[in-house]
């Protein structure tokens, strides 16, 4: 009943803490664009992939009591950070479940930043299209990111190596 | 070369009882109507199973789809010869408005849970693929399918045309709050509707609102949160979807498990084996599912007659406010032991809508603000300058509550069992039902 709730803690709980709504947001969109169970549906906002759905789902587990969620004020707007308080590990630890490989992608992506997980996240909602033509999206969509080619050119060697590491 | 198409020699006008006629003059927009797969949106309805709760609400995907590409008609009329709108963008506009809901499946909010598919991969795939719409667009310029696409999908680089469909207001929302609320019979949907388009505006990021305009939007706002939580998200509405996608998780795990149903399930078929063909998919809608329904009542399975039972006789789950996570699985326990499988019978359904919201840079929920025109030419966020909609900005409300179904509780011979149960469920022995 509570399966696609567990696989959001185990994210946080990979992570040990995730600094920003969005950076949460495209972690799990990269997640479950690499296979990984996640159910929560994506839809293209004008910064990226986003979902409602999770939206809702991470705000169900801070009322449940079993994510922390701190706001704090950076530069004159609000920031979230999460973890997970004592509730939820033991809720965790009760009924989760493992799934292999995808701690190892969470803090892989948790050490990058917001804005380039977002460029990741939008290379992959284009993955269908030849690389010239997602430059060209990128260009124009997120013209005020003003991300440079070679920033894109990352943005794929870091999804070659999230596939490494899950078929290793 | 395709021949692109002109104007029709005559205009079409269909009645509709929200915007009194819908005007066609395009010979695309004509035709597109036409084809098979824009006529199966008359057997969808725009509000799944909300005609469980307000009676009127039989209204269909059609309408509400002709009511998109009405209101964007006039919307142009007001862009017309203003700076920032392109004209020759007029008929992609026009043909994304209409065929913005195109891929939508019968009842999809629980159809699309349960067999993991999503309706935008199929509106792409029925203006990509080999399809009548697709032929029809195709005759407007190769690539012009394409562009369709992109702006449903909000990926298209023009962002004023994406945000004539796709915005904090938009063509869609005003039509489907005026729609909705005409044919459920609440009077909280309404709005003023001309107003709000007289003072629309072209910009090059999304259409402005004229200040002078800003009352008829605070209406609006107003009426998109009391339709949340009035209609959109009413609890009895929420329990007959939440019977739907459990009926149709019933007849999955059925299927998997080799149960020989008495009916060939030849519509489900390939739903259940995971490959969903776009014929396939074209061919569901709302009358053959309900079909299915009628069907399976006559199952030897218990749990598949009892939930379609439940969804046709309306006899809906009852709901409880949520309690802690605990006591949810202490409750899923005590009905396995009295013979209810909570697998079905056990859900905790949440709702949650954020009114309005307005960009934060780096945070927040990636919404575009609705941006007012001062008389100066000063462009100013709608909270700034409105008291009533700063009060509900970034202000989301959520609710969660528990189904189950308290005539088998009350059926519960142990009595102990029974006392445990409606303890959780903090309901003493009156007021289950």
């Amino acid at each position: 009943m509570f399966d696609d709730h567990l696989k959001v803690i185990t994210v946080i709980k990979e992570a040990g803490e995730v600094v920003g709504r969005k950076k949460l947001q495209k972690m799990i969109y990269i997640a479950k664009k690499l296979n990984f169970p996640f159910q929560e549906k994506y839809e293209f906002h004008f910064y990226g992939p986003y979902s409602e759905e999770l939206t809702l789902r991470v705000e169900e587990l801070c009322n449940l009591g079993y994510l922390l969620e701190k706001k704090e004020k950076v530069s004159g707007y609000s920031q979230y950070r999460y973890s997970l308080n004592e509730e939820g590990e033991g809720f965790l630890a009760s009924y989760g479940t493992n799934i292999p490989k995808l701690g190892e992608c969470i803090r892989t992506m948790n050490e990058q930043s917001s804005r380039f997980l977002e460029l990741v996240s939008t290379i992959l909602f284009f993955y269908h299209l030849p690389v010239e033509e997602v430059t060209d999206k990128i260009h124009t969509l997120k013209a005020k990111q003003k991300y440079t080619k070679e920033e894109i050119q990352e943005g794929y060697k870091f999804i070659s190596q999230l596939e490494g590491c899950i078929l290793q | 070369m395709a021949k692109e198409m002109g104007q029709l020699n005559e205009e079409k006008v269909f009645k509709d009882p929200v915007h009194r006629y819908i005007h066609v003059r395009d010979e695309l927009i004509w035709r597109l109507i036409g084809t098979r797969e824009f006529q199966r949106l008359r057997r969808i309805r725009q509000l799944g199973t909300t005609y469980l709760t307000f009676h009127g609400a039989e209204h269909s995907r059609f309408s509400h789809s002709l009511g998109v590409y009405e209101i964007t008609r006039r919307i142009i009329e007001v862009f017309h010869n203003r700076p920032h709108w392109n004209e020759e963008e007029r008929m992609l506009v026009l043909s994304a408005a209409l065929l913005h809901d195109i891929g939508h499946g019968p009842f999809s909010h629980s159809f699309e849970k349960v067999f993991g598919v999503d309706h935008e991969d199929y509106t792409r795939a029925i203006l990509l693929g080999d399809t009548e719409v697709n032929e029809i667009l195709r005759m407007q310029g190769s690539d012009f399918p394409k562009k369709v696409a992109e702006v449903i999908e909000k990926t298209y680089h023009d962002k004023l045309v994406v945000s004539m469909i796709s915005s904090q207001i938009d063509a869609d929302r005003m039509d489907y709050l005026l729609r909705d609320a005409y044919f459920t019979g609440v009077s909280y949907g309404n709005f003023d509707l001309e107003r709000i388009l007289r003072v629309m505006r072209p910009m090059e990021d999304g259409a402005v609102i004229k200040a002078s305009g800003m009352h008829a939007v605070e209406d609006y706002i107003m009426s998109r949160y009391q339709m949340y939580w009035q209609v959109y998200f009413h609890p009895v509405t929420r329990s007959a979807e939440v019977i739907l996608s459990k009926i149709l998780h019933r007849a999955k795990d059925l299927y998997r498990e080799g149960y020989a149903f008495k009916q060939d399930l030849t519509h489900f078929r390939s739903l259940f084996e995971g490959e969903i063909t776009l014929e396939d998919y074209i061919k569901l809608d709302e009358g053959v599912m309900q079909y299915y329904f009628q069907v399976w009542m006559e199952e030897e399975d218990g749990i598949l007659r009892d939930l379609c039972r439940r969804f046709l006789d309306r006899k809906l789950f009852k709901y409880s406010e949520m309690v802690a996570v605990s006591e949810v699985l202490k409750l899923s326990g005590y009905l396995e032991e009295a013979g209810i499988d909570p697998k079905y019978y056990l859900v905790v359904d949440s709702s949650s809508d954020l009114p309005y919201d307005f960009y934060r840079p780096g945070e927040k929920e990636e919404r575009l603000p609705i941006n007012l025109l001062k008389a100066n030419g000063e462009i100013r966020e709608l909270s700034r300058e409105s008291d009533v909609v700063e009060a509900i900005s970034g202000k989301r409300r959520t609710d969660h509550k528990l189904y189950y179904p308290a005539d088998l509780i009350e059926k519960i011979d142990n009595s102990e069992l029974k006392k445990k149960i409606k303890h959780i469920l903090k309901k003493d022995e009156t007021d289950l039902r």
